[in-house]
């Protein structure tokens, strides 16, 4: 808390989390690829380091403060945006409602690797800068088989 | 269009405030009034001057959050609208706007446009719930309810606490917001179960935290963003009155 009051730099929290937001939500939407995943994962790094050096949070700690408290969500979607993006760029399969382009069928369809990826990933964080520990849960079915879901 | 805002600014609960007049220019009328104040903030910001602070969340009118004095009014000028639903298309290039937080005593100003509402929560922690166990929506949907009392109660439902009664209030009154509440409950059989309890307590609590008492002004009903009508206050003042009677006797 005092550490983000104390940087008093030049940009607002605001601007950071457009920047971010944009950039996750153009590299790590609803279709991605292993491009844009590294891409984002060189970016953020450097959003942070920005951020812990100009950002500019004006009031004090001991009152209500709601620059205070953006700028500590905004701390947290930091690294919590990094996290988001290891996650999508370790599984390499089109599952659910996101879409690695790489993995399709023919007809444009979301392929998935159930192979490799029936699997729930729990990330542990292990601190800014640090590569986060995988947990594997196991999806398993015992009265039903998984299947390709279709609408057509 | 460009404004001069006066806003309300106030260090803390024990400083005194004052308002304080800001240029609010390039505002587009599509803006809503709690976007307005977003953009200011990040002038404000930039000039190195600490933002204004207000409350909101859910910003699309359901959660209570939001709430200030626009032109002395509570939530502004139009009808049935929170703060946060209101577009600057109601207001003219030039105008002068005047914002302050909920003014009552029950409601101390934490910092600028953001007041203490912690009273209402204890109003309800004595007495706006249902403790009986009503099981699942199956059981739930096996209860006849005639069709004018799951009305009247979805009405009273609509209460989002967000307070604009009591800050309408020359009284500071929170009858329409505690009547609301009971009628929701009581006007269901789940609810019925505990309706004496439930008006003694929270009429109780209330009293205790401070809100004045109603002199049906009606103030209330023009202000609530959710259009809560004076019959659910009728409707409360004839249960509490049953319910004190009931309790005297036994
Ligand atoms: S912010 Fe939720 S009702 Fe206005």
């Amino acid at each position: 808390m005092n550490k983000l009051l104390s940087i008093k730099g030049k940009r607002t929290v605001t601007d950071f989390h457009r920047e971010l937001g944009k950039l996750m939500w153009d590299n790590v939407g609803m279709g991605r690829t292993e491009a844009s995943l590294k891409q984002t994962l060189e970016r953020i790094p450097e959003i942070r380091s920005e951020f812990w050096e100009n950002v500019n949070v004006l009031g004090e700690g001991n009152d209500l403060n709601p620059a205070l408290e953006h700028a500590g969500r905004v701390a947290d979607f930091l690294d919590f945006g990094e996290l988001l993006t290891y996650d999508a760029l370790m599984r390499e399969e089109s599952c659910g409602g996101h879409f690695r382009e790489e993995y399709q069928t023919e007809d444009g369809e979301a392929l998935r690797n159930d192979e490799k990826f029936s699997h729930v990933s729990a990330w542990e964080f292990k601190g800014t800068d640090q590569y986060p520990e995988l947990n594997k849960e196991p999806l398993v079915y015992e009265e039903i088989k998984m299947s390709q879901r279709s609408y057509k | 269009m460009n404004l001069t805002l006066r806003v309300w600014r106030q260090k803390s609960a024990n400083t005194s405030g004052q308002f304080v007049e800001y240029k609010a220019t390039n505002v587009s009328t599509d803006m809503s009034f709690l976007e307005m104040l977003d953009v200011l903030n990040e002038d404000l910001i930039k000039r190195g001057e600490e933002q204004i602070a207000f409350d909101h969340d859910c910003r699309e009118g359901i959660c209570g959050m939001c709430g200030l004095v626009i032109n002395g009014k509570p939530h502004g000028p139009l009808g049935a609208t929170t703060t946060c639903q209101l577009h600057m298309r109601t207001f003219k290039d030039g105008d002068t706007i005047t914002i302050e937080p909920w003014r009552a005593s029950p409601f101390p100003v934490i910092k600028d446009l953001v007041v203490d509402r912690s009273a209402f929560d204890r109003i309800i922690q004595s007495g706006g719930y249902v403790s009986v166990g009503t099981g699942g929506a199956p059981d739930g949907n096996t209860i006849p309810i005639p069709k004018e009392d799951a009305d009247k109660a979805m009405d009273a439902a609509q209460c989002i606490g967000c307070g604009a009664c009591v800050a309408a209030c020359k009284n500071a009154s929170a009858m329409l917001f505690v009547a609301a509440k009971i009628s929701h409950l009581s006007l269901l059989p789940q609810g019925r179960v505990e309706q004496d309890m439930r008006a003694l307590n929270m009429v109780a609590k209330m009293d205790e935290e401070g809100f004045g008492n109603c002199t049906n002004t009606g103030s209330c009903e023009a202000a609530c963003p959710k259009e809560i009508t004076l019959d659910n206050i009728a409707r409360m003042n004839r249960q509490y009155m049953k319910a004190l009677f009931k309790s005297n006797l036994s």
